[in-house]
């Protein structure tokens, strides 16, 4: 029973790290329908900018609390990794709009290769360890909870939280709502298409950065390929969910995070991936549009 | 590139302006994207631990680059591009493109005549100019045989389009033979010719032709039956270790595998499919995304019958149809049998011949299946697939030929694959390979066999000459090292072409039947499909 | 019907048994019946949203439908069973073929290929399953050869054949609808069903598809069931017309017989509310409604259609199957019509103080008319146990003071003997079931716990809603209700109007 909460709390933070880049995925293909590939790479772009700040910090003070270098490292993490995807709607996606739907579907895969790439060639193919910046760990009833973990859980429910309350409650969040229906009535309804596009990425790689940030500091390292695996498996989380339902998002970044560490815990390790993407299939054979999407009407 | 620039602010500045304006705004962009990446590397010290190197100077260089690119593009390119299309008041006619003035007779004579001077001094070049200046000479004569062979074909581009695919088989068939008889003239030895062509012949030529194979084989899945697979690369697997592992186990022939592992693939392609393929659009390609994913997982993880991460060696070469070997030590040595020189060439140049063979074998049943009934309702069920049902056609039958078509021509492809290499390892099956594969078919233009043909070339033979971009460490200093950026411009190409040309390098579509004059349809009116 | 006038089964080539489709709780079909006879041109009209491209859905597989029988008696007397068969297998073996409202042609191909791709599976069959076609052999290219001859002969029938080379996408509007027609013909189909084949076209396109659908009537023997809002289409090719209102038939007969119903008028014309109001006030009281009632029956009269009963005294709900189809009277345009009749009916008996003996027939009149004619309607209903033939003391309880009991339903319930609250509040499952059944009100009784309800208010007491009512804010028949001159017809169609409406 110990073993099984533990996991349970260990699973509970991957999903939360996945939950976080799904919503990146599941809020573009929401409002222009493409699987935006260069997502997961995104997420590395933020972890590595959260990791040069952290070096930057490192250099600059001799101690900083804690928890304000992890806040300055988020923050400066999400406005750069903002700009990052900003910058490749604006470049690579916004000129296919309204044209073939795999024109972008492309655009995204190259601009994945790139990102990734251009941070090899600029920081180096190797993996960049930091020496951890959270070691806490308590211990109830043997059931060992490091901070790191309170942290990461802590920080995506406020994060969850906030967003909700954007995209709920503010015009802004009405604005995107209105793109997904129908993006021509929207902009005849004097909505601004482009810039609520324009923040819709933001917002997605704003959360990428977050949960960068969160990564690196769980795991404590980043390299410039690390960005595939995660990005695939929340890419994953995003369709389990149903692609398009933010609540989705978080669900199945959850489930994915669960199905890992259970997983891993309990048969092999080797397989944990094996086991998450043969979920997904089998899921989707039952649930064609994942657990909360919605129903593809077939209009006849 | 859009340009974004609010309406009643463009229309009053100039060109200059307006560059200037959007430079300044180019250039915050850029500081902002780079400043942390390129101002800045993280390095490791000599107690492994992380410290930053600063190198400002290189983000300046940049920054300025980006700014000074940007100005240029909207006050020249811009208004340049924007003419083109603008007829001249006076004569009505069109200005000059910027192929025409590009390519013009006394240009290329000049080309003509660097290129052979450069030739002529090949040898003493070092001892006239010095090492330095010597490799940009050669550089520059690289560019000069380019120049003067794309004047050509710039020159004979009417005849070239309108013969394109007869061209093009020649020109395949025929370029071992000519890689060879040039080096060897270059060389002054038939040994030397062989020799040197291995490069050429594996390189590009069989690199490339797989890499046309698999991309022909998606295109039945994609660009036929309009369904999204990510996952091509799995069938590609599938086949390449069914050769290596049947090949090692038993002593197999490959040509009894080649069909088997199709077979294989196929299979795979409809033990797939059959679950996933009433799924619909994005929802079928993370599924395929997801099988091609747990294949190569299960490639590393299954130890003891795939080797793991470490792979699968000595995998058996291909006979010359059972008459003949590749093996030195065989007493059936192709060199032996024929009584000629020992050189690993033959064998390199077979497998082109092969490859270029299955090729053609994939071109050939594509256009015969687009005549038939099961071709026309692949490209009916990408079009609209509702229609399909209302007109009979069972589509999820149909769905599953084209996945298995399209599977066993990857099976194909992957059991070649695995022969060429003699090894074969997970590491071959990344989701990258199917995302290249993937772009090919796309950027190509769906459903065309000559664009996806092209699109390979463009694609594969424009990194593998990456490679050989030295003359470049001659601009950039010793430490330049091309190799390193050829997935950066891999990447930003795939962008570039794309914005360029949406629908890719053949949008049109050629119809399968016709009452009077067959007529290419515009790419306007297909559609992608939504599976 | 069909025991009164017999018809031999494969004279209708598509018959119709109850069909029904829901949609979650929404009701698109609701017990519908009709047929299609061979080698006529049957329309299906109604306004939008009435259901009409819902039931050719559930005709071509692409719904399946909630309930009812769907038979298609084949040419060589073979008989399908429509809701049976998967989707591609309803034109492969039953031959039926289909246009859609929103064109649906392979843009990207060309005319010749789009009808090319309509011949697969005889295509497909001689080309030995692509196998033998991969190798050359002859039949597959026979065959081949002769699939291109019959779609030239459909090209040239639709007057298309000089740009079979181009792609389908490029061709003006009324060209697509004439070569989607064209491309279901390639099937080889016996029974033809057109979505709005008329809708957007030009007076001569029309013309023209009038011409192509009488020449494929006449040519090939094969049967066409069409949907049309173009009323001079219908009107001058159609032989049997079926009109549908909120997943209802309510008519069914020649063009002449259903151009002249008062409901369909209603329905389709969509009669202000007000209008009839006025004419019923200005006019009277039951001698309007008897007029409007057998105003129908004159202009059919006896005999006109095999669809209508034989009888002087009909109702024009009710049809050939002899079974009763109950419309959600609130929401539908011909439901307001009979609501506004009985409401006018029922005022005009409440202000002259009629006694109850008198209004309720007068009442009864418009609605239950079918009770006589159609015995398992009034079969279903007599299921409810606390019947009363008359009210106690001659004066019936306000059941409008029942949340979700509307004017139309009052009266409704009145014409079966159901008067007072304590009767509701005594009903069981099976009585309720009944009831249900009758007003075409699933679950809507426990949901609004009329029973419950009922006892309270039956007690005396009073609920949150009746207390609306009394104080008037709420709309009734009754004299209680400060509004009771408005048309009773608005306040029903509140409630119900909500389930049923469709659009």
């Amino acid at each position: 029973m110990q073993y099984f909460v533990q996991q349970l709390i260990n699973g509970l933070t991957l999903g939360s790290i996945y939950g976080l880049i799904a919503i990146g995925y599941t809020m573009v293909y929401g409002i222009i329908g493409m699987i935006n590939f260069a997502h997961g790479d995104i997420f590395m772009v933020g972890a590595f900018t959260a990791l040069i700040v952290f070096l930057i910090l490192g250099a600059l003070f001799y101690s900083l609390p804690v928890v304000i270098a992890l806040l300055i490292m988020m923050i400066v993490a999400m406005l750069l990794t903002s700009l990052y995807n900003w910058t490749i709607e604006k470049v690579a996606y916004r000129p296919l709009r309204g044209s073939f739907r795999l024109a972008p579907l492309i655009t995204a895969i190259g601009m994945s290769i790139a990102l990734s790439n251009f941070v090899q060639v600029t920081q180096g193919p190797r993996n960049k360890p930091i020496p951890p910046m959270v070691s806490t760990v308590y211990n109830i009833e043997g059931i060992s909870v490091s901070l790191k973990q309170i942290i990461i859980v802590i920080v995506t429910a406020l994060l969850l939280a906030l967003f909700w309350y954007l995209v709920n409650k503010t015009s802004l969040g009405r604005a995107q709502r209105a793109c997904e229906q129908d993006r021509k009535m929207a902009a005849l309804l004097g909505i601004d298409v482009d810039r609520t596009i324009s923040i819709t990425f933001v917002m997605g790689a704003a959360l990428a950065a977050v949960a960068g940030t969160l990564f690196l500091m769980y795991y404590g390292v980043i390299a410039f390929s690390d960005g595939f695996t995660p990005g695939v498996k929340a890419f994953t989380a995003a369709v389990l969910g149903g692609i398009g339902s933010l609540p989705g998002a978080v669900l199945g970044g959850l489930m994915i995070g669960f199905i890992e560490s259970m997983w891993s815990a309990y048969f092999s390790i080797d397989y944990k991936d094996v086991a998450a993407f043969s979920i997904l299939a089998i899921v989707l054979i039952f649930l064609p549009s994942g657990i909360l999407g919605r129903p593809e009407v077939e209009k006849v | 590139m859009a340009v974004t620039v609010s309406p009643e602010r463009g229309v009053v500045a100039t060109p200059v302006q307006r560059a200037t304006r959007e430079a300044l705004y180019a250039g915050a962009i850029a500081l902002g994207l780079f400043v942390l990446f390129i101002g800045l590397r993280t390095d490791q010290n000599i107690s492994n631990e992380l410290i930053l190197v600063q190198r400002w100077g290189l983000l300046a260089a940049v920054v300025i680059a980006t700014m000074l690119g940007r100005f240029l593009y909207v006050a020249y390119g811009q208004p340049f591009l924007a003419n083109q299309k603008i007829a001249d008041i006076a004569t009505g006619l069109l200005p000059e493109s910027v192929a025409t003035r590009f390519f013009r007779l006394p240009y290329f004579i000049a080309a003509v005549v660097v290129v052979a001077v450069l030739a002529l001094l090949a040898g003493s070049l070092d001892g006239l100019l010095g090492p330095g200046l010597a490799g940009y000479a050669r550089f520059a004569r690289a560019l000069a045989i380019i120049y003067a062979l794309a004047s050509v074909l710039f020159y004979f581009r009417t005849f070239i389009l309108a013969h394109f695919s007869a061209l093009g088989i020649t020109a395949l068939a025929l370029y071992p033979i000519i890689v060879v008889a040039v080096l060897a003239g270059y060389a002054g030895s038939m040994a030397g010719g062989f020799q040197g062509s291995l490069k050429w012949v594996d390189n590009f030529g069989i690199q490339i032709l797989i890499y046309v194979m698999l991309a022909w084989g998606l295109n039945i899945v994609v660009g036929l039956a309009g369904l999204l697979d990510l996952g091509y690369v799995a069938f590609y697997a599938v086949g390449a270790y069914a050769y290596a592992l049947l090949g090692t186990h038993f002593g197999l022939s490959f040509w009894i595998l080649l069909p088997a592992a199709g077979a294989m693939a196929a299979f795979w392609g409809v033990l797939l499919g059959f679950p996933v393929l009433r799924l619909r659009g994005d929802y079928l390609a993370i599924v395929t995304l997801a099988f091609g994913e747990i294949i190569r997982l299960v490639l590393i993880n299954w130890r003891e019958v795939t080797n793991g991460s470490a792979g699968i060696s000595g995998i058996p070469k291909v006979t010359f149809f059972g008459l003949m070997t590749f093996n030195v030590s065989d007493p059936n040595y192709i060199a032996k049998v024929l009584d000629i020189a020992t050189s690993s060439a033959y064998y390199k140049i077979f497998l082109y011949y092969l490859i270029l063979g299955l090729c053609l074998l994939t071109a050939f049943v594509t256009i015969r299946l687009r005549r038939m009934p099961v071709g026309r309702a692949w490209e009916a069920l990408r079009e609209d697939e509702i229609a399909c049902r209302s007109l009979g056609i069972n589509t999820t039958t149909t769905k599953l030929t084209a996945f298995a078509t399209g599977a066993m021509f990857g099976g194909f492809a992957g059991s070649f694959f695995a022969a060429r290499q003699g090894f074969v390892s997970p590491e071959s099956f990344i989701f990258l390979e199917s995302a290249i594969i993937l772009a090919m078919v796309v950027l190509g233009g769906m459903g065309s066999l000559v664009g996806i043909a092209v699109a390979a070339m463009v694609m594969i033979g424009g990194t593998e000459v990456l490679r050989e971009l030295d003359f470049l460490k001659q601009v950039f200093g010793p430490d330049f090292t091309p190799e390193l950026y050829r997935m950066l411009l891999f990447g930003m190409a795939m962008v570039i072409v794309m914005l360029w040309k949406p629908r890719g390098f053949v949008g049109s579509r050629e119809p399968t039947a016709f009452l009077k004059k067959s007529k290419a349809v515009s790419g306007s009116f297909t559609k992608e499909g939504h599976g | 019907m069909s025991d009164t006038n017999p018809s031999p089964m494969n004279d209708a080539i598509l018959q119709v048994d109850h069909l029904s489709m829901k949609f979650g709780g929404l009701v698109a079909i609701g017990d519908l019946s009709f047929q299609a006879k061979r080698g006529e041109i049957t329309a299906l009209i109604g306004p939008n949203g009435a259901g009409k491209t819902t039931v050719f859905n559930c005709i071509t597989g692409f719904y399946k439908p909630s309930e009812g029988m769907l038979t298609l008696n084949r040419r060589d007397g073979s008989s399908y069973l429509l809701e049976r068969l998967p989707n591609h297998e309803i034109p492969a073996r039953a031959k039926v073929a289909r246009t859609f409202q929103n064109i649906r042609l392979f843009s990207g191909m060309t005319l010749l290929e789009n009808l090319l791709v309509a011949q697969h599976n005889k295509l497909m069959k001689a080309s030995g399953y692509t196998v033998l076609g991969l190798f050359g052999f002859s039949g597959y290219r026979k065959a081949s050869a002769e699939s291109v001859e019959l779609a030239r002969h459909w090209l040239e029938k639709a007057d298309l054949v000089d740009r079979a080379d181009d792609p389908a996408g490029d061709l003006p509007y009324g060209a697509q609808r004439r070569l989607e027609i064209a491309r279901a013909m390639c099937t080889g189909p016996e029974l033809l069903c057109l979505d709005e084949p008329a809708a957007g076209l030009n007076p001569k396109e029309s013309m023209a598809l009038n011409a192509l659908l009488m020449d494929i009537k006449d040519n090939t023997g094969t049967s066409i069931l069409l949907i049309e809002h173009d009323m001079a289409v219908v009107m001058q090719i159609s032989d049997h017309v079926v009109v549908l209102e909120y997943g209802r038939k309510i008519s069914d007969g020649s063009p002449h017989s259903v151009r002249t119903d008062p409901r369909v008028i209603a329905a389709y014309l969509g009669v202000e509310d007000e209008e009839v109001e006025t004419v019923l006030t200005e006019v009277g009281d039951e001698d309007v409604i008897e007029q409007l009632d057998t105003g129908p029956d004159s202009a059919h009269g006896p005999g006109t259609s095999s669809s209508y009963l034989a009888g002087p005294v009909t109702d024009t709900i009710g049809h050939s199957e002899g079974e009763r189809v109950t419309v959600s009277k609130g929401a539908s345009k011909a439901g307001q019509f009979d609501a506004k009749s009985s409401a006018a009916a029922s005022k005009a008996a409440a202000q002259a103080a009629a006694p109850p003996a008198k209004a309720e027939p007068a009442a009864a009149k418009p609605t239950a008319k079918p009770s006589t004619a159609k015995a398992p309607a009034k079969s279903k209903v007599a299921g409810v146990s606390n019947r009363l033939t008359a009210p106690r003391g001659g004066e019936a309880d306000n059941l409008t003071r029942i949340k979700g009991i509307g004017t139309v339903n009052e009266k409704k319930l009145n014409q079966h003997g159901i008067f007072h609250f304590d009767q509701i509040a005594a009903w069981k499952k099976a009585d309720v079931a009944a009831v249900e059944a009758y007003l075409a009100f699933d679950g809507r009784i426990a949901r609004e716990d009329w029973v419950g309800q009922a006892k309270l208010l039956a007690a005396g007491k009073e609920t949150e809603f009746s207390r609306r009512v009394d104080a008037g804010k709420v709309e009734t028949s009754h004299a209680s209700g400060k509004t009771a001159k408005t048309v009773a017809g608005k306040t029903a169609a509140a409630p119900a109007g909500k389930r049923g409406g469709r659009k």
